[in-house]
């Protein structure tokens, strides 16, 4: 079926040669015919279906005409896309299909593929007597569905089928009673529809349509819009983006075709970028009211801050920024200040700011999020392959045979990087998915281990034990490429299936089958989230998937790798730029002399030579004492530490506090200044996504009121504490980070400018950067990997009597991290209103309390009142809040106590007690 | 100990407040208990997503209709989405689909058969007469062709069906519910084995017989593909075997082209012809599995393969082979191969662009050999008796033997097995006993509802594949209806366009679109012939499979033939 040589055939009289697999359509638009097409999308992800009859041509000695986007030539067949017969089917089709839809004057989308190619075949009216109009479908308040304007192409069920993989969408009925339904011919607004928005890209017609550009007549409004190629600024899959900008706002946002998402989007991406526009915008800096005092359970209005802060210039605001930090490195040193940056924001960004605190402060207290979720992925990764980043990107799942989801829920998080598990499973590959609550990848899943909340070392440990025992590993990768193998071997035998299943709820054989199935593959791939990392024993857990990947020789090659799913759009950036306490930019440890001293050299500066402070250990060095000032950017401690009642009381307890932010967040309530920032589509900068890919991200439109560009504030901080800066743009930091930071050899500006992404490491200038690495070694001493045997250390607080539930944390599909954008969009706002706790149907009957009503959930550390929700995916004893909601903070109740190595507190294990509300 | 409410920590929110969320997670959750009920029915074995079809008739079957929370159920159970199992449901006529909040359906279903010969016979006026007698106990609905053309007005209530049908005896049914299908007298096992039975294919068993031998016999005695297109078997054998395996056979027992009974015929008659053919077919391209798929219309012919298919088994006669037996749920374009394989594979019935041939990728992606019923019925007598006693029934350079489905207006319609290549005055006067009284001949339908009208002055044409073509009609099926003079052409076109209507799967715009708007312009009391015409030439040029293809043929020929009736 699949040709291997090229065909040799006739196109309207020339003889021509197709490409193995392609189609007459594509040969006549490489020779520069356009043949007319609806259902046809020449887009990733979408194949031909030849269904609306549109491109048919003639081919001598058929009988009938052939659809050519799915026709594929044969040697020496003569061909021809032009003529009266195929004119008039043409024609005649288009008459079809315009006599159902509503006139072109009332057209719901007068510019849409449909229309245009209507002109094109001079098609205006039709002849043909028409259907009764349906009625529109607007229950979803992102997108609106218009039927009368379907030409049943099928493009929505394929974008949401098979590009997507959602499975909201269906043709159902038949003939011309045939129509596209949501579920079970359900109002899209009440449908499993995820509002990827993929199926409104697709239409050709306007039959789905953004609301956002439609008016209250069901029409496309007249906008003159212009379009701005950036990256999304929400989670670290990088989609690239389109932004369509009219008068100064965002009005639609569609997916490019970048190299981790090929046009696609999530609901957060396509409809969340409204954000950017809400009243609740810092338009001017503030200085904190003298009569205003912290308390460590204030609470101020984001809409309007003068209870507690008084406008300021942007002169006397940096002044007082930095002359507070200044004061206290003068009384105290440069330890007593310590510094957030942000994964949200760009690696120019995150470079310039760990650059302020370790040259302006003086010291190595910077950290940022990336201690709350992958802290521990990466001292293991460090540890065992000696580099923190992914080995290959979540696209390789199309080339492996067996792909293990653990600890990770992508659909909801990582909802891009899902369609590519999904099509893969779909494509009949093997997905091992494992995670206490049943995710939606579940029904996808070939086999679904739903092992206790936990005990992720215990199961590891018993595939580990059966790869070896039954030795399923690569004898002879273990021997090149690894060392410790002998005391792994040693240490796991006492973890057999038939011993860790009663801990691990997971049967002996079907581990024993899960093991064998991964470690037999010829391609395997590991993918996890903060399942695993997040946990006291998150180090171990990741040590665990180290020792499968390298045992079974499952990394290096297309098809194989460990992937950390990062969370943060800039989370790899930010790290790489050395946003963290004890790294330079490219992870060169602080503690190390010669580094150091290459770092004192490119800066000019002498720098402290021990580690800094963690987040968390930032907090608990304020109630010490110890640190007195601190300069937050883009992040939301006050939101997003564990047992946050104990970090509002750390910020709140600070001489000195400069928040620079988009909004006036729960952090920024206990500041002495608020610089307002600007928000992603404001600005230009590079990201680096999970997959390693530096990405430019380019300005769409202007900062709010006075609100500037992030990273002149922070040059205008360090002028002010005595740096001599002279940074024109994000151009300029990024020429300075290439000078320090060999990860981005050969990835210079103007080539970004050029090609939106490269992926670091690369090779040459006009090479695209290596996908997979650690094909021959590994960056250690020695260049092998480290087996490290790990023991079981169960979950820090376990359920006892009094806090029987196991409460797990974390995000869902339409918010993001602690909410402060998401909340403030529009669409996001309605689909996801309320704080909701979910739990399995018979936990929440045995309370006796109905689905929908409150409940308050109790831990040592506090307690939070919100609504409940049944989720059949939970298993009982288990709840989940995600901690996006401020009302009803999942941080006031999580524990703090940490991985011992990564230094990531435990958000994914507490106990915790419910109470009807 | 309860904290207090000053306890509780509640800080100000950024979101809009307005709204209240969900208690449930997106969309129509699944009801445990609906699981439990579909669970029951689904039986032992693992879950298949082939067998979607089967499952949803046994959920119809116990509960008289499909509601959605048992599509919703089933979904969860087979690792579906929920509008999957929807989407398919709701393509198939036979499933009624209901939505929450709706009344189900009445328990029995009574169908009338709205095809051209029982039209003809009166159907409208019996359906018209049974809504005003039968109450709310029954519902009556119109539908398509039932194979029983011979003795319209035909009606099924339930699974029974009534033959010259009346108010009065549909009534009776209904108010007995007598609403099991009557097994016809057939030869049974037993009786078939004692003639002899079986014999070719234990030859092609244990080696006696050739792959090669047994296609030379049937090339030489020019069977063709009896199906409609006429592809001769022994070719198309060798074409499936030309492909690595694993490989798949289905035996097409759709029949479902208006005017065509002949199937139904042979199977609810001589089952274990058909199926012999289908073994030895099956040995010939190596199948591994034997789909038989027989429309949801023959209910007999069905318990009959049941029966007869677990008794064969029992011989070991079919070891070479997993035979499974698939029952359709209503849909016309099933009997066109490529959406049958979709239906076998539990999906709509869309069928499928060629190339590549199902004989190259059919169902799973196998290839796949699909013969018609009636091919695999004369296989036996063929290796038995030779190429040349089925080679020398033709007429003139026509082969074979062939059933004629014969309806209308004859005085003694059923079917007729006549000579390939006989004329349709032959049939008439030699086998039907001339025209029914009081009807003159006029026009005849040489291949049911597809192979368009010829006038009875183009009746002395060999009825056989490719003696019509050149007048833009077909064989086919061989299924001629007969119309008298006092027949409405427009009234007849009307109702076979309507007939496409109803049955287009809808995938493709000249077929979906095409067939709605023909049948709204052949209303019309003047018929704009440019329009229909250009509208037919569309149709057949531009859509996807044989139907949309057929579809303008009836049209077509009033056209051309008729053009008095035009106004």
């Amino acid at each position: 079926m699949t040709r291997k040589d090229p065909v040799r055939f006739f196109l309207d009289g020339d003889q021509v040669e197709a490409a193995p697999d392609e189609t007459l359509w594509e040969v006549a638009r490489r020779q520069g015919t356009e043949i007319p097409h609806l259902c046809h999308h020449p887009e990733p992800g979408y194949r031909p279906d030849g269904n609306c009859r549109a491109c048919m041509v003639e081919i001598e000695g058929e009988r009938v005409l052939a659809a050519s986007c799915i026709r594929k030539p044969t040697p020496g067949m003569k061909v021809h896309t032009f003529g009266e017969r195929v004119d008039k089917a043409r024609s005649m089709v288009f008459e079809m299909l315009v006599a159902d839809q509503p006139p072109r004057a009332s057209a719901h989308d007068p510019e849409s593929r449909f229309w245009r190619w209507a002109d094109r075949l001079g098609v205006d009216g039709s002849r043909l007597p028409a259907r009764r109009p349906g009625t529109p479908d607007t229950s979803h308040p992102a997108m609106s569905v218009f039927l009368d304007a379907c030409i049943h192409c099928t493009l929505c069920i394929r974008a949401c089928r098979e590009v997507q993989v959602n499975d909201v969408i269906g043709m159902a009925y038949r003939g011309h009673h045939a129509s596209i339904v949501f579920d079970q011919d359900d109002p899209m607004g009440v449908s499993t529809c995820v509002a990827c928005g993929e199926c409104v890209q697709a239409c050709p017609t306007g039959a789905l349509m953004e609301s956002s550009r439609v008016d209250e007549t069901g029409r496309a409004r007249a906008l003159d819009m212009n379009s701005v190629n950036s990256v999304c600024p929400y989670c670290g899959v990088g989609c690239q983006v389109t932004y369509q900008v009219a008068d100064h706002r965002i009005v639609t946002v569609r997916g490019r075709n970048g190299p981790s998402n090929r046009n696609r989007l999530c609901v957060k991406g396509r409809f969340g970028m409204d954000y950017v526009h809400h009243a609740h915008r810092l338009t001017h800096p503030l200085i904190r009211r003298d009569d205003a005092p912290k308390a460590a359970d204030l609470q101020v209005d984001p809409a309007d801050p003068s209870s507690h802060f008084r406008k300021a210039s942007w002169d006397e605001a940096l002044e007082a920024a930095a002359g507070g930090l200044l004061r206290i490195r003068e009384r105290d040193g440069g330890r007593a200040l310590a510094g957030f940056g942000s994964a949200k924001g760009s690696n120019e960004e995150a470079y310039l700011f760990q650059k302020l605190v370790r040259t302006g402060f003086g010291s190595n207290n910077v950290d940022h999020c990336t201690r709350l979720c992958h802290a521990s992925s990466v001292a293991a990764l460090l540890e065992g392959i000696g580099s923190g980043a992914v080995t290959a990107p979540f696209t390789a799942a199309e080339d492996a045979d067996v792909i293990v989801v653990i600890g990770a829920n992508p659909t909801e998080n990582h909802p891009v990087a899902a369609t590519f598990f999904k099509q893969a499973a779909q494509r009949g590959k093997t997905l091992i998915v494992m995670d206490p609550r049943g995710t939606a990848l579940k029904r996808h899943a070939t086999h679904m281990l739903q092992f206790n909340p936990g005990t992720d070392v215990a199961m590891l440990n018993a595939m580990l034990n059966v790869i070896i025992s039954e030795e399923l590993y690569d004898r002879d990768y273990v021997t090149r490429r690894t060392e410790g193998f002998e005391s792994l071997k040693r240490g796991i035998g006492e973890f057999t299936p038939e011993a860790m299943a009663p801990i691990c709820g997971i049967d002996a054989p079907t581990l024993r089958r899960v093991a064998r199935t991964y470690a037999n593959a010829d391609r395997s791939i590991v993918f996890w989230g903060m399942g695993i990392s997040q946990h006291t024993h998150g180090t171990d857990n990741v040590r665990c998937l180290i020792a499968l990947a390298t045992l079974s020789g499952h990394i290096g090659r297309p098809g194989t790798g460990l992937h950390p799913l990062r969370g943060q759009n800039n989370v790899q950036g930010a790290s790489d730029a050395g946003l963290i306490p004890m790294m330079y930019p490219d992870y060169g440890p602080v503690d190390s002399p010669e580094v150091r001293a290459r770092f004192e050299d490119a800066w000019g500066v002498t720098l402290d030579p021990d580690r800094g402070l963690t987040v968390v250990e930032i907090m608990d060095a304020i109630h010490a004492g110890q640190i007195r000032g601190m300069y937050i950017m883009g992040e939301n401690p006050a939101m997003s530490d564990p047992n946050v009642t104990h970090a509002r009381a750390a910020l709140a307890s600070l001489d000195h506090l400069v928040v620079q932010d988009i909004f006036l967040t729960e952090t920024a309530w206990h500041a002495d200044v608020v610089l307002p920032a600007s928000a992603w589509p404001e600005k230009t900068g590079t990201v680096t996504n999970t997959n390693r890919q530096v990405q430019l991200g380019r300005r769409a439109i202007a900062p709010p009121g006075d609100a500037r560009h992030d990273l002149w504030i922070i040059v205008e901080i360090a002028r002010r504490l005595g740096l001599n800066w002279t940074y024109d743009d994000a151009k300029s930091v990024f020429a300075e980070m290439s000078e320090v930071m060999p990860s981005l050899n050969n990835i210079s500006w103007d080539r970004l400018q050029k090609e939106d992404s490269v992926t670091y490491p690369c090779p040459s200038p006009d090479e695209p950067g290596q996908a997979i690495v650690f094909g021959d070694k590994f960056p250690r001493a020695g260049g092998l990997a480290r087996l490290v045997p790990v023991d079981l250390i169960p979950p820090d607080e376990q359920p006892d009597r009094d806090f029987p539930f196991v409460l797990s944390t974390g995000r869902q599909l339409e918010h993001w991290h602690t909410g402060a954008m998401t909340r403030r969009s529009g669409i996001l706002d309605r689909l996801e209103p309320e704080a909701v706790v979910s739990m399995a149907p018979g936990d929440l009957g045995s309370l006796g309390i109905e689905p929908g009503e409150s409940v308050r959930v109790i831990t040592r550390r506090g307690t939070i009142e919100l609504k409940s929700r049944i989720d059949a995916a939970m298993p009982p004893g288990m709840i989940f809040i995600p901690f996006c909601y401020a009302e009803a903070a999942a941080n006031v109740l999580t524990n703090p106590a940490l991985d011992p190595y990564g230094k990531i507190p435990e958000f994914k294990f507490c106990a915790a007690r419910l109470e009807k509300a | 100990m309860s904290p207090s409410e000053a306890e509780i920590v509640r800080l100000r929110h950024p979101g809009k407040g307005k709204h209240t969320t969900r208690p449930v997670p997106k969309g129509r959750q699944v009801d445990p208990v609906a699981v439990d009920e579909v669970r029951g029915l689904l039986g032992p074995e693992p879950v298949r997503r082939d067998l979607l079809i089967e499952y949803l008739h046994a959920v119809q079957d116990a509960f008289g209709h499909l509601s959605t929370r048992h599509l919703a159920a089933l979904a969860e159970l087979m690792k579906l989405a929920q509008t999957e199992v929807f989407e398919t449901a709701t393509f198939y006529a036979h499933f009624d689909v209901i939505p929450e909040g709706q009344e189900p359906p009445p328990d029995i279903t009574v169908r009338v058969c709205d095809g051209l010969s029982c039209e003809l016979a009166g159907a409208e006026s019996l359906m018209e007469g049974l809504r005003h007698v039968l109450g709310r106990g029954a519902r009556v609905l119109r539908a398509p062709c039932m194979g029983r053309c011979h003795c319209g007005p035909t009606v099924a209530v339930g699974a029974r069906h009534l033959d010259h049908a009346t108010v009065d005896l549909v009534a009776d049914a209904v108010s007995e519910k007598r609403m099991k299908p009557v097994i016809p007298d057939y030869v049974h096992l037993e009786n078939y084995l004692a003639d002899g039975g079986y014999g070719v294919l234990k030859q092609c068993l244990d080696g006696r017989r050739s792959v090669e031998s047994v296609i030379a016999i049937l090339t030489d005695s020019g069977l063709r593909g009896l199906g409609g297109a006429g592809f001769p078997p022994g070719r198309k054998w060798e074409i499936v075997r030309s492909y690595d395996g694993p490989r798949a056979l289905a035996v097409n027992a759709d029949e479902g082209e208006p005017g065509t009974f002949k199937d139904r015929f042979h199977l609810e008659n001589s089952p274990h012809n058909v199926l012999e053919g289908m073994l030895i077919a099956a040995w010939a391209v190596e199948a591994e599995t034997a789909y038989l798929y027989v429309r949801d219309e023959y209910p007999a012919a069905r318990a009959i393969l049941r029966k007869e298919i677990d008794a064969l088994t029992g011989t070991g006669l079919a070891d070479h082979v997993r035979i499974e037996l698939r029952r359709g749920a209503g849909a016309y374009i099933c009997g066109e191969e490529s959406a049958m394989i979709e239906s076998i594979e539990g999906k709509r019935g869309l069928p499928r662009h060629r190339p590549p041939y199902v004989a190259e990728v059919g169902i799973f992606g196998r290839p796949t050999l699909v013969n018609n019923v009636e091919t695999l019925y004369w296989i036996r007598d063929i290796l038995e008796k030779g190429a040349t006693w089925f080679a020398d029934h033709g007429v003139k350079d026509a082969r074979g033997l062939r059933s004629y489905s014969v309806s209308g207006r004859v005085r003694d319609p059923g079917i007729k097995l006549a000579p390939a290549g006989i004329t349709a005055r032959e049939l008439i006067e030699n086998h039907c006993g001339g025209m029914a009284p009081g009807h003159e001949f006029k026009a005849y339908l040489p291949g049911g509802a597809s192979g368009g009208i010829l006038p009875a002055s183009m009746a002395d044409l060999p009825l056989d594949f490719g003696s019509l073509e050149p007048y833009g009609s077909f064989v086919g099926s061989h299924a001629v209806i007969v119309l008298g003079h006092r027949d409405d052409l427009r009234r007849v076109a009307l109702n076979l366009m309507r007939f496409f209507e109803d049955e287009s799967c809808g995938q493709c715009t000249p077929c979906r679109v095409g067939t709605e708007k023909a049948v709204a312009l052949m209303r019309r009391p003047e018929w704009d012939a440019e329009l229909l015409r250009e509208l037919a030439d569309t149709m057949t040029d531009a859509s996807i499979c044989g139907l949309g293809q057929a579809a303008g043929n009836p049209l077509m020929s009033l056209l051309r033939y008729f053009p008095e009736t035009l106004r």
